[in-house]
């Protein structure tokens, strides 16, 4: 396929001709988009704070805090089942800011002017997500740091670990393109943050993420052993620490699949289609 | 000559709690390397015709096309030949100024070499060059409305979009703005501007179309609407409810507009403004009424209005035009300064 690229030497944007060129300018596009987000981070405090300090007061809260009150059994101790929790937490948490952050866009008219220009109609989403997605490597090393700090040692060796985090930063990806999805429904930035916490509480609490599923009533246990940020949770914890590891996972995965297959065509529909 | 803009019978009804008929049937066409003005109040419909025609939004049905090329079918085309800016597109108030006009042309597709230069230019060109390293937040209003200008006009485009350019700026940063915009015209530069300022029309605008309630209620050049309205109104404060009528039946003497009360103010229509003044001051002193405010002004959007409508500027929330006449409160909202006579700039 052939691509011709018109130069604009007098007036206009170039345009592309061909599946190849749209397709290299998607991509471009969404770069701009990410740097665009990234710069955003390092200049809001409130971001930086949530990407930094948030993380680490959580790790602190739980470990020291309501860790005492909690015994996971298996002969594990608390900091080593916490950790996986928190780490899928805080992500989860994390992707609230993607919400916001889309809604302040929207509210602002900054979408506006982007609706308008030649890009591509997936990138502003596409950018926000890969930023976030950024962001949470960032996260993950922070917390990995604190976790080490205060006493845990995982099990298996840093190879299964690091397949663990790929999977935390893959869900945390498939859950943005979700709170996305909210961002671009809510009228504000206000709304998008309170449309985002009745989703988000009975995620990451009703889950496996910080008590043992055996001390729930058994009208939530079912609820919680299957939901996703269980799922993944229990696949990050035998990736970490030992035990049945392939069927967690595959479910993990395929949780994450879903969500990417239903949610961003989902979410762009929503992003042209806004009015 | 050719058109750069051609909007035909276009119609959009937002739905939701309460039905809008934001556009009701609109049509106008703007002939390349003029300025166009669509003036009208909040909710006549202007904002909403902007965003059809920069493809932010599908018409329900009629057609509008730009170079000819539709504004729906061939959307992305469009895209890349258009500029917009205003009230409602922004910039990004964490990105400095250089950013945000890079990030422009790079989502222009622009080469990155190429960006930069242009950034540089524009910076220069709208007086933001000590402060491009700056992020936004920091910006004046009126630095900010340049920088969302020059963002617009990254990629060059051969039309532009300007919505409500100057809405909320000092009379200081709506001048600096005005030539600007008159620096593009000159530069060859299609522009299509909304605004609720007949003096920003008049003095931008080659030919204007007045929306009212998403119909073009008025068309023509400034000239033309101006000579519809009459030249210019004179105003007169009282400080006594018992003089009003009084004063009424003295100025409907001048002739041959019909005088309007609006509290214990009355204004009239009058066609030679010097001459009717020292007339309608004689014989106010003759009848012994001592006003208390005496102005001589250039016709206001508002009445424009009056005149084409029978009814003041409103925010749409309300058919009765002569519940708000009777407030005078609305011309605020309108954007019009009350006090101050407007100068009408005569050759542009």
């Amino acid at each position: 396929m052939t691509t011709t690229i018109s130069i604009p030497t007098v007036t206009g944007a170039p345009l592309a001709t061909g599946v190849a060129a749209r397709v290299r300018w998607a991509i471009s596009d969404t770069l701009t988009v990410t740097k665009r987000n990234l710069i955003a981070i390092t200049r809001i405090p409130e971001a930086l704070f949530f990407a930094t300090v948030q993380p680490i007061m959580f790790v602190l809260l739980f470990r020291y805090v309501f860790g005492g009150a909690i015994h996971p059994g298996h002969g594990i101790n608390y900091v080593n089942y916490l950790m996986p929790g928190i780490f899928v937490q805080t992500v989860a948490f994390g992707a609230i800011q993607t919400s916001i952050g889309l809604a302040e866009d929207l509210q602002k008219g900054l979408i506006e002017r982007f609706r308008a220009l030649p890009m591509a109609r997936s990138a502003v989403l596409a950018g926000r997500t890969t930023a976030d997605l950024c962001r949470n490597v960032m996260v993950v090393i922070v917390m990995t740091g604190v976790g080490f700090l205060v006493g845990y040692r995982p099990t298996t060796g840093v190879l299964p670990y690091l397949a663990g985090i790929g999977l935390i930063l893959l869900f945390a990806y498939a859950l943005s393109w979700g709170f996305a999805l909210i961002g671009l429904s809510a009228p504000n930035s206000e709304t998008a943050q309170v449309m985002s916490f009745p989703l988000l509480f009975p995620l990451t609490f009703a889950s496996s993420a910080f008590v043992p599923l055996a001390d729930m009533p058994s009208w939530l246990r079912g609820f919680a052993t299957y939901q996703p940020v269980s799922v993944v949770v229990t696949a990050c914890r035998s990736l970490m620490l030992g035990g049945p590891t392939s069927h967690w996972v595959f479910q993990a995965v395929g949780w994450t699949v879903g969500i990417l297959i239903v949610l961003p065509p989902l979410a762009v529909w929503r992003y042209r289609t806004r009015t | 000559m050719p058109y750069a803009i051609e909007v035909t019978d276009v119609k959009k009804t937002f739905s939701g709690k309460q039905e809008v008929r934001a556009l009701d049937g609109v049509s106008f066409n703007v002939e390349e390397g003029t300025v166009f003005g669509l003036l009208g109040p909040n909710g006549s419909g202007k904002t909403t015709a902007v965003r059809i025609l920069t493809t932010i939004l599908k018409a329900d049905s009629g057609s509008a096309l730009v170079l000819g090329h539709d504004v729906a079918k061939q959307a992305d085309l469009v895209r890349s030949l258009i500029g917009l800016a205003g009230q409602y597109a922004a910039v990004d108030e964490n990105l400095t100024g250089r950013e945000n006009l890079a990030m422009v042309g790079r989502l222009n597709h622009l080469p990155k070499s190429y960006v930069a230069g242009r950034a540089k230019e524009l910076l220069d060109q709208f007086d933001l060059a000590a402060s491009g390293n700056r992020a936004l937040k920091t910006y004046s209003g009126g630095m900010r409305r340049r920088l969302d200008l020059a963002a617009a006009l990254v990629a060059r485009p051969t039309v532009l979009f300007l919505d409500e350019p100057t809405t909320g700026l000092d009379p200081q940063s709506r001048n600096d703005m005005w030539e600007v915009i008159e620096s593009l015209v000159g530069e060859g530069t299609t522009v299509l501007l909304t605004t609720q300022y007949l003096e920003e029309a008049d003095r931008l605008a080659n030919t204007l179309s007045v929306l009212d309630h998403g119909r073009v209620i008025a068309e023509g050049t400034p000239a033309q609407l101006k000579s519809d309205l009459g030249a210019t109104v004179l105003e007169v404060g009282l400080h006594d409810n018992d003089d009003v009528a009084r004063t009424a039946s003295v100025l409907n003497a001048i002739g041959p507009h019909h005088p309007n009360v609006n509290g214990r103010v009355v204004e009239v229509t009058v066609d030679n403004g010097p001459r009717d003044a020292m007339e309608a001051l004689r014989s106010l002193d003759q009848a012994g009424i001592t006003p208390t405010t005496f102005t001589l002004r250039e016709p206001s959007l508002d009445d424009a209005f009056l005149a084409l409508t029978g009814h003041r500027t409103e925010d749409g929330d309300g058919e009765d035009g002569s519940e708000a006449k009777g407030s005078g409160g609305t011309r605020d909202r309108a954007g019009q300064p009350e006090s101050t006579p407007i100068p009408v700039g005569g050759n542009r």
